[in-house]
């Protein structure tokens, strides 16, 4: 984790040093005029694999902008992340861990209300077939499902609980993987492949309204403490009259029937302006996992 | 077995026929099977080596960034929902080995979990280990396995030169059972089609071909009591085997018809010369007597007083077999001598016609006895040897005048028949329902020709004899129902009569 922190800033000091001759590509999107595109980047923090959904979401954007949007999706939380740093992106949704990591280049643009509240928790999932396993700990030697290196419910609180447990989480499990999205966490735990996984609360609930099959072989162990919604961000450099518009946009959606309508798809109630403070809770697990990389290196 | 062999041809070719169709049929889809069983294995091992090409490249990159979930998604891509009812060829198990031969995934995670030794889990994947330690290859292969259903085909995953791991594809061969019944289900269609069409021509080719065997049989049955006439005769007209049989047929049947035809005529002839023989015996028998009798009345109205005259009939040369005295008294001697010609006529009347006596009593061992006794003058006088043997020891329910009188005369001819100081043999006993009259001798034998005649009255093969004894014997035995039967050789001569009877009298 420290190395990829490096090389992040690394990478940033780079991008800043070549930033006088990229500086009119860089600038393209801010001083884009109506005709460019709003680029949107999405993570597996919610069921982005609904291709007609994303098309008809994608319409609802644009009419609302004025300006076409594109969505852009990547195999990992991290690609988003860098893309959005390096301003290739006008917004993102992102996991509330990276979010707090790189606070400082970007902007909280909005925070989805999932039952009433802009928060979810991270599940403790295990095979339904599994009926004997109480917690986390009792799945030591066994093989475990992250979901993504970035992810809060799906790897940033699981690593924080077994630290707060005493526990090496390098050593702990016999054997870990990542599979680079909480859905496949649900497969992988229900195909018996893994025998636990961290998933992202508001996914498992989601995919229980729309494939029953696949919730019903996992058994949730054990819900997290509540964390603040994974939420949109926008770049640092995002025009102000483009954050301001966007925001409006994303919060009138719970009122106008369109946007209501594909909340009801995303399983939200809405959007809240939100604030730094929701992730306050993450940003302590953080802290606390890089400490142990600190302490471990 | 036996009962297909009595089955007639018109059954039999054609059953030959659908025998042959059948064996025809089976063979063809046997091979096709075996085929099909040949070529299925290669296309899988082609298909399964192609995949494990694939899939293996595919996994370097995950494999080498130890994704274990991207790997996870490589193999099972394979196994999506409904594809695996479909292709009986598709792997039932993907497994991809790491250096240390233990799980780095598989397709089924509940039965091989990651890291786990896979050979403590089925016999088969140690076998598939060992395989892989010893082929150091990096090309596909196929491992059969003795004893296992399930066929692997191995492949080593491996990045410039390094071995990552090893992709290991389960295919199961029971997967082919199914594809082979419907082949022989197809077959089998195809033969009770072709059967369908072929069967009604066998069945007719079949009775076609055999309809003239079947007549010719049919007609050749008909020869036994009598010969067929030319019109019942269905014979089959060609210049084939069977025509060539039919017609010489129709040629033997027509020579039996012409020489039954001589048969009938010969026979015929040969009764009226018996009846000729029979009249002139008898005519002669009587002649006889009267020709001697006429004389005496002739004599004896020419010289009026038959007291007082004594007449020598002038001696004349009368038949061998004649016997009135030479010379006769008249009167007195004249009645004498009528008396003693119709008495002689009688008596040849007599003879021929032969009855069973009432006042019989059954024949016993005396009976016989008194016959021995009867003939032995005969026997002293030609200094003939008789070998006796009466095996009688009870009564027999037949009449012992007949039974006497037939081995009397028997006896008489034997002993007639034999060379001064011959043998004769007599044996008489008892059969279970016959009792035997055995009587031989040595004398000359009978030639063929007068055995023909030889039962017929007045046929003496003896210059001394009146041909009745023989004649009388053989209507007494068939008066009784019995049977006389002559053997004769030379050195050999023995009439054997057989009479049926009762079951013994207590």
């Amino acid at each position: 984790m420290t190395r990829r922190w490096t090389f992040s800033t690394e990478r940033r000091r780079l991008l800043a040093a070549l930033a006088g001759v990229t500086a009119s590509w860089l600038a393209r999107p801010a001083g884009a005029g109506r005709h460019e595109a709003v680029r949107v980047g999405l993570t597996p923090v919610f069921l982005d694999d609904q291709v007609a959904f994303l098309n008809t979401w994608r319409d609802y954007l644009a009419a609302r902008l004025e300006r076409p949007v594109v969505f852009v999706q990547k195999g990992s939380y991290r690609e988003i992340v860098d893309l959005l740093r390096q301003e290739g992106l006008d917004f993102a949704w992102l996991c509330g861990y990276p979010y707090v990591r790189h606070r400082a280049q970007m902007r909280l643009l909005a925070v989805p209300l999932y039952r009433g509240a802009p928060r979810y928790q991270s599940y403790l999932i295990v095979p339904a077939s599994d009926t004997r396993t109480r917690s986390l700990l009792d799945l030591r030697g066994r093989i475990f499902a992250y979901s993504d290196p970035d992810s809060n419910s799906g790897y940033l609180y699981p690593q924080f609980s077994l630290l707060q447990a005493g526990e090496n989480p390098a050593r702990f499990f016999a054997r870990s993987f990542f599979t680079w999205g909480h859905r496949k966490v649900v497969e992988a735990v229900a195909s018996g492949l893994a025998q636990g996984g961290a998933v992202d609360g508001y996914i498992w609930e989601t995919l229980r309204l729309l494939h029953p099959q696949l919730a019903a072989a996992t058994r949730i162990v054990d819900r997290s403490p509540e964390f603040g919604f994974p939420p949109f961000v926008a770049r640092a450099g995002i025009p102000k009259r483009d954050f301001e518009l966007a925001q409006q946009v994303l919060l009138g959606m719970a009122n106008d029937p369109g946007g209501a309508g594909l909340l009801q798809r995303l399983n939200l109630d809405g959007f809240t302006q939100g604030d730094t403070a929701m992730f306050e809770s993450v940003a302590k697990m953080m802290r606390v996992l890089d400490a142990s990389h600190v302490a471990a290196s | 077995m036996l009962q297909l062999r009595n089955l007639s041809l018109r059954y039999k070719i054609p059953l030959r026929g659908t025998v042959l169709v059948l064996i025809t049929a089976v063979i063809v889809t046997g091979s096709l099977i075996f085929r099909e069983y040949d070529e299925l294995k290669q296309d899988l091992l082609v298909n399964a080596a192609s995949l494990g090409r694939v899939l293996a490249t595919t996994l370097v990159t995950p494999i080498a960034h130890d994704d274990a979930w991207r790997a996870y998604e490589i193999i099972s891509s394979p196994f999506q929902p409904g594809t695996r009812e479909h292709a009986p060829q598709s792997a039932e198990l993907l497994m991809i080995l790491d250096p240390d031969y233990r799980v780095y995934v598989s397709t089924r995670p509940t039965e091989f979990p990651m890291l786990t030794d896979p050979g403590s889990i089925s016999a088969d994947y140690r076998a598939v280990q060992d395989a892989i330690r010893a082929r150091k290859s990096a090309e596909p292969f196929p491992l059969e396995i003795a004893g296992s259903e399930t066929l692997y085909v191995i492949t080593p995953i491996i990045a410039d030169g390094v071995s990552l791991g090893t992709l290991v594809a389960a295919y199961s061969t029971t997967g082919f059972l199914p594809r082979f019944f419907n082949i022989a289900q197809r077959g089998a269609l195809v033969t009770l089609l072709v059967l369908a069409i072929l069967l009604p021509g066998a069945w007719y080719w079949g009775s076609h071909f055999a309809t003239p065997l079947v007549q010719l049989a049919e007609n050749m049955g008909k020869i036994g009591s009598h010969i067929p006439a030319d019109t019942e005769l269905e014979i089959y007209e060609s210049r084939d085997e069977v025509g060539q049989v039919g017609s010489a047929f129709r040629r033997m049947v027509s020579e039996l018809r012409r020489k039954e035809a001589l048969e009938q005529e010969v026979l015929l002839s040969e009764r009226l010369a018996a009846v000729g023989r029979l009249s002139a015996g008898i005519a002669h028998e009587i002649n006889n007597p009267l020709g001697g009798m006429l004389n005496a009345i002739s004599t004896f109205k020419r010289h009026g007083n038959p007291d007082a005259a004594v007449a020598l009939l002038e001696e004349r040369e009368a038949c061998g077999r004649c016997d009135l005295p030479n010379r006769l008294v008249l009167g007195g001697k004249t009645l004498s001598l009528l008396e003693r010609g119709l008495t002689q006529i009688k008596d040849t009347v007599g003879a021929l016609l032969v009855e069973a006596r009432a006042d019989s009593h059954p024949v016993s061992a005396q009976d016989i006895e008194d016959t021995r006794t009867l003939v032995q003058p005969d026997v002293h006088r030609k200094r003939a040897s008789l070998d006796w043997d009466n095996g009688l020891r009870e009564p027999v329910a037949l009449p012992s005048t007949l039974v006497r009188q037939v081995l009397l005369n028997l006896l008489l001819n034997a002993v007639q028949a034999v060379e001064p100081g011959g043998r004769v043999a007599c044996r008489v006993y008892r059969n279970s329902d016959t009792l035997v009259l055995s009587v031989g001798n040595d004398g000359a034998h009978i030639p063929p020709e007068h055995r023909q005649v030889l039962f017929e009255p007045f046929t003496s093969g003896r210059p001394d004899g009146h041909g009745l004894g023989l004649w009388v014997t053989y209507q007494i035995v068939s008066q009784l129902g019995g049977e006389i039967a002559v053997a004769s050789e030379p050195g050999d001569t023995r009439f054997t009569v057989q009479l049926p009877v009762a079951p013994p009298v207590s």
